[in-house]
């Protein structure tokens, strides 16, 4: 889950990492009453979850009034990325004579937490990992003892952070990765840190996305979630609890397991179609979230073929293909060609009682997956 | 011969009076798997399917000799019950728990650095020698022994390519679920080394999928160590960046790291053959017999 900067800031501020002021703005009035608060200039900011705000327009600076007012407008409402800009930050601009990165994540391969810190801040961090790399300093944390202050001010001498500033950044480090442990976070970083002309820091930017699977003892966090945000199917998905991802092809594809649907959507590729979704309907195929599954995938207009892939393992095939029949047997008439394939357990007596007048039945993946794509060609065609 | 887990492999199951504990507990003995004990907080002196319960594991353990324990514990609860584990001792620990919080398991993984026992999971579907013994939720039908091990990330997907290789008649010693988390116990290097190391693997399966660096070390391992030949699958090809597919450690990052074509380069590279389908995962393994 990803905190919008707002959110992140807030939560930065009241650890008493300094941030500059700020009002959030729904409407241009709000911003303009914002801006003429905080004093000019100021930096109009979207909220909306995209990396590269700045370059695709998202971030104007304004000098007075009517600069607030026109950089208001061009934000508000715009569609950043394939997102709506419903609100927008307006902040008191910092004026700053250099940008550093602090940032903690988790290293995967290591299994363990590890601070970073570089002089290149303001700047894609990714980026800057892959051009050069050691351009940031890294400092791996003993996630059981947490980080000890000299682990911060290793890591900041290390990335050559200029003496003046170097315990505040310090400070800020320890704090940031507080707040990693405390809130579950998976990654956090602040960028840039802005440093003034008279050696203050300043936090400008803040991320912050919390591990989806700490959520439940994270109840603040949870709350600050907006389901407003996010794509409407995928909200559904949430709703029925499944995972699901949206794609921009015409195949939809419903299976069991995450490695399974996968594949699904890879042979799909591979045969010459193009996937409309990821759709993993996890553990028991009861005739109820066989329903939710097959309404998710008919309301995504794109879809013009089925492909149903369960590998039965505890699951049991005949049950499967029980919780299909009844399923497609709610239409009045099937909204696009369904094609099932069952493997596994009594994967054969549910091929037997699954309705050939409802569903064309495949024996192998390979088979299944050609023949949705097959369908999805001709619904084309017509 | 197999790896880690055969007949004698003394087992104690963790949370057998949960819905998901008691329900594989009960098929896991159906499989002829050697379950020795429960154990539950709170639940000592009871039975489950003819199995004494222990309110600790290590009372379990130390009564009925047990080596090993399969983890159906709730993902709050999950990392305490490994800990737990980790200190009776015992010799392997196999987590089913899908959805434990990324740092309790970095502490986990912690302190599986500083103690002898092997962690399989969290996230997975367990490991099954055919025909010995089955620790975790696989469906023991579809598994014959024979000379292939096999190691994957994904549950249903490893259901899959042994679907394709027993339909040839060709059998298993091992199948190893590592689990699709970021943070697992036994990675991909781990159990090839076991299977490199077992004189009746004959060669190995190995499926990976999207995300991390672990198919790529894995490659390296497998091109200065391995005389077992090994045949891949990756899935994933067809994900975007910055989703995360189903497992929380399937996730492509922006920056273009843990994506399909960085992880078959690497394979092809070290002289693995990557199957399309997962019909031409067996298709190579039946080249190499």
């Amino acid at each position: 889950m990803k905190l919008h900067e707002y959110q992140a800031k807030q939560v930065f501020a009241d650890a008493g990492i300094p941030t500059p002021a700020s009002t959030l703005a729904s409407s241009v009035d709000e911003a303009v009453e914002a801006a003429e608060e905080i004093g000019y200039p100021v930096a109009v900011k979207a909220q909306v979850h995209v990396g590269g705000r700045g370059k695709a327009g998202g971030i104007k600076l304004a000098d007075d009034r009517e600069e607030a007012e026109q950089a208001a407008e061009d934000i508000l409402g715009m569609d950043l990325k394939g997102y709506t800009v419903e609100t927008v930050l307006v902040e008191e601009a910092v004026d700053f004579v250099n940008e550093l990165y602090v940032g903690v994540t988790m290293d995967r391969g290591e299994g363990e937490p590890v601070a970073m810190v570089s002089t290149k801040g303001g700047v894609d961090i990714e980026a800057v990992a892959e051009e050069d790399p050691e351009a940031i300093a890294r400092e791996h944390v003993d996630p059981a003892f947490g980080m000890h202050p000299f682990e911060a001010r290793k890591a900041v001498y290390d990335a050559g952070v200029p003496s003046e500033v170097a315990s505040d950044v310090a400070s800020i480090l320890t704090t940031l990765f507080q707040l990693w442990d405390d809130s579950d976070a998976s990654d956090i970083e602040i960028n840039p840190v802005m440093i003034t002309s008279d050696d203050e820091v300043v936090a400008a930017d803040a991320v912050m996305n919390i591990d989806d699977d700490a959520l439940f003892r994270q109840p603040e966090l949870a709350e600050m979630e907006e389901e407003a945000a996010e794509d409407e199917l995928e909200a559904k998905a949430n709703e029925y609890g499944f995972d699901y991802v949206r794609l921009d092809g015409n195949v939809g594809i419903i299976g069991n397991g995450a490695g399974l649907v996968m594949t699904t959507l890879d042979l799909v590729d591979h045969y010459g179609g193009a996937p409309a979704n990821f759709l993993d309907i996890g553990g028991g195929a009861k005739a109820e979230r066989v329903t939710n599954a097959l309404d998710m995938v008919f309301a995504d207009e794109n879809v013009d073929s089925v492909v149903f892939n369960i590998f039965g393992g505890i699951t049991r095939g005949d049950e499967v293909a029980q919780g299909i029949n009844d399923a497609l047997g709610q239409f009045d008439e099937i909204p696009k060609p369904v094609v099932v394939r069952l493997a596994g357990t009594n994967a054969e007596e549910g091929r037997e009682i699954l309705n050939d007048e409802l569903v064309t039945v495949e024996e192998t993946l390979e088979d299944a997956v050609q023949r949705a794509v097959e369908y999805a060609d001709a619904e084309v065609e017509q | 011969m197999s790896v880690l887990v055969d007949d004698d492999t003394r087992v104690v199951v963790q949370g057998i009076t949960g819905g998901e504990g008691n329900f594989h507990a009960e098929q896991m003995i159906e499989y002829g798997t050697n379950v020795v004990a429960g154990a539950v907080p709170g639940k000592g002196g009871q039975e489950v399917h003819g199995v004494p319960v222990y309110d600790t594991v290590e009372r379990a353990a130390r009564e009925e000799d047990a080596d090993a324990s399969v983890v159906f514990v709730p993902p709050a609860f999950a990392a305490d019950a490994v800990f737990e584990a980790l200190d009776a001792p015992l010799d392997l620990v196999v987590a089913i728990t899908e959805g434990i919080p990324t740092q309790d398991m970095s502490k986990v993984y912690k302190r599986l650095g500083e103690v002898d026992t092997r962690l399989i999971g969290p996230n997975c579907p367990g490991i099954i020698t055919p025909g010995e013994a089955k620790l975790g939720i696989l469906p023991g039908n579809i598994f014959e022994s024979g000379d292939v091990g096999l190691v994957s990330r994904s549950g249903t997907l490893t259901y899959q390519v042994v679907d394709n290789l027993t339909s040839r008649g060709i059998g298993q010693t091992t199948a190893i679920g590592i689990g699709g988390d970021p943070i697992i116990g036994t990675d991909f290097v781990d159990a090839l080394e076991l299977f490199e190391n077992d004189p009746d693997t004959k060669a190995v399966v190995m499926c990976g999928e999207i995300g991390g660096e672990d198919e790529e070390e894995a490659a390296r391992y497998i091109a200065e160590n391995m005389d077992t030949p090994v045949a891949g699958f990756i899935a994933g090809r067809t994900a975007p960046p910055g989703k995360r597919m189903g497992h929380a450690g399937a996730i492509v990052s922006g920056s273009g790291t843990g994506t399909a074509e960085s992880k078959i380069q690497a394979l092809n590279d070290a002289g693995v053959p990557v199957g399309d389908t997962p019909n031409e995962v067996a298709d190579h393994i039946e080249d190499f017999l």
